[in-house]
């Protein structure tokens, strides 16, 4: 990726200013952390929630 | 043809001995795991293995190139990029197979170092990701270390682990800290192959109740033991 590229897809967001934090109490935590988080706790549900692609065959066939 | 017998005395063949003993090939490359092992938690940890290697492979030509490269060029700034969305993946992934296997008290069944080596591969792999943040040689390592650098000086490792200084921060970087990194996650692979998958709760409580109390003391029932279910067609 050249300086051009990388600029075009760093433009999607606009960056150039100080991070965007969450102050409450003694915890502060950027906002771009605070996405990641979120989409831990996301992904981690939809791990326990989804069902495995053919777990339900080999219960059956495995038993 | 005279055949002579293998010495006992040997080292060699004392730690094959014990190696075989430990991890026989069945266990250690097996071709059938148990149906509960079907589950995105281990696919998490599996994409945290493949996370792993992309970072050691990108990283391996981050430090062969130099700094130099990896913040002029544009196949530098690749190679850095790759580098660093593999470590957030590798966090993101490993953390999300942490929390799975907490949950399952994934400890049970003798499997306390399995549980053990993973939780700190997570605490080393940090240090490990903090010492690669102030080695980038830019401003952003320059803001990073002089925070970290209050933080360490506060709890007293600022005397021995100096995050301004590049020289100590960058052999922390490709070589003691990725090294003890690697050596954890081996140790856990291993581990996991020898003790197995730890099973759900109520096929835990069910085996149990089915068998007889284990006859050697000090040694703990699992589905280790237990033959292994095939994937696949059905037989």
């Amino acid at each position: 990726m050249n300086f051009t590229a990388s600029g075009t897809v760093g433009a999607v967001f606009n960056l150039n200013h100080p991070a965007h934090v969450v102050h409450w109490h003694f915890i502060q935590l950027s906002v771009a952390n605070i996405v990641v988080l979120a989409a831990m706790l996301v992904v981690f549900a939809l791990a326990l929630v989804l069902p495995f692609p053919g777990a339900a065959r080999r219960r059956g066939s495995g038993s | 043809m005279s055949v002579v017998p293998p010495s006992k005395s040997s080292w060699t063949a004392r730690t094959r001995e014990r190696a075989v003993d430990a991890l026989p090939p069945e266990k250690l490359l097996p071709d059938g795991q148990p149906t509960y092992v079907a589950s995105w938690i281990y696919v998490f940890g599996v994409a945290t293995l493949a996370s792993l290697i992309v970072i050691v492979g990108s990283g391996a030509i981050l430090s062969l190139k130099g700094p130099a490269w990896w913040h002029v060029t544009g196949v530098g700034h690749f190679f850095n990029s790759i580098h660093l969305w593999a470590v957030e993946l590798f966090f993101f992934t490993m953390v999300i197979h942490l929390w799975g296997k907490y949950w399952m008290a994934a400890w049970r069944g003798g499997r306390a170092r399995v549980w053990v080596t993973g939780a700190v591969t997570f605490v080393v792999a940090i240090p490990a990701a903090l010492t690669g943040y102030v080695s980038q040689q830019n401003f952003d390592a320059q803001w990073i270390s002089t925070q970290a650098k209050d933080g360490l000086n506060s709890v007293g490792v600022g005397a021995f682990f100096d995050v301004t200084d590049f020289g100590q921060m960058y052999s922390y970087h490709v070589l003691l800290l990725p090294t003890a990194v690697i050596a954890l996650v081996v140790a856990h692979v291993l581990l996991v192959r020898r003790h197995g998958v730890v099973p759900p709760f109520t096929l835990e409580a069910k085996r149990l109740a089915a068998q007889p109390p284990p006859v050697q003391e000090g040694r703990a029932t699992s589905a280790a033991d237990a033959p292994p279910v095939r994937h696949g067609a059905p037989s």
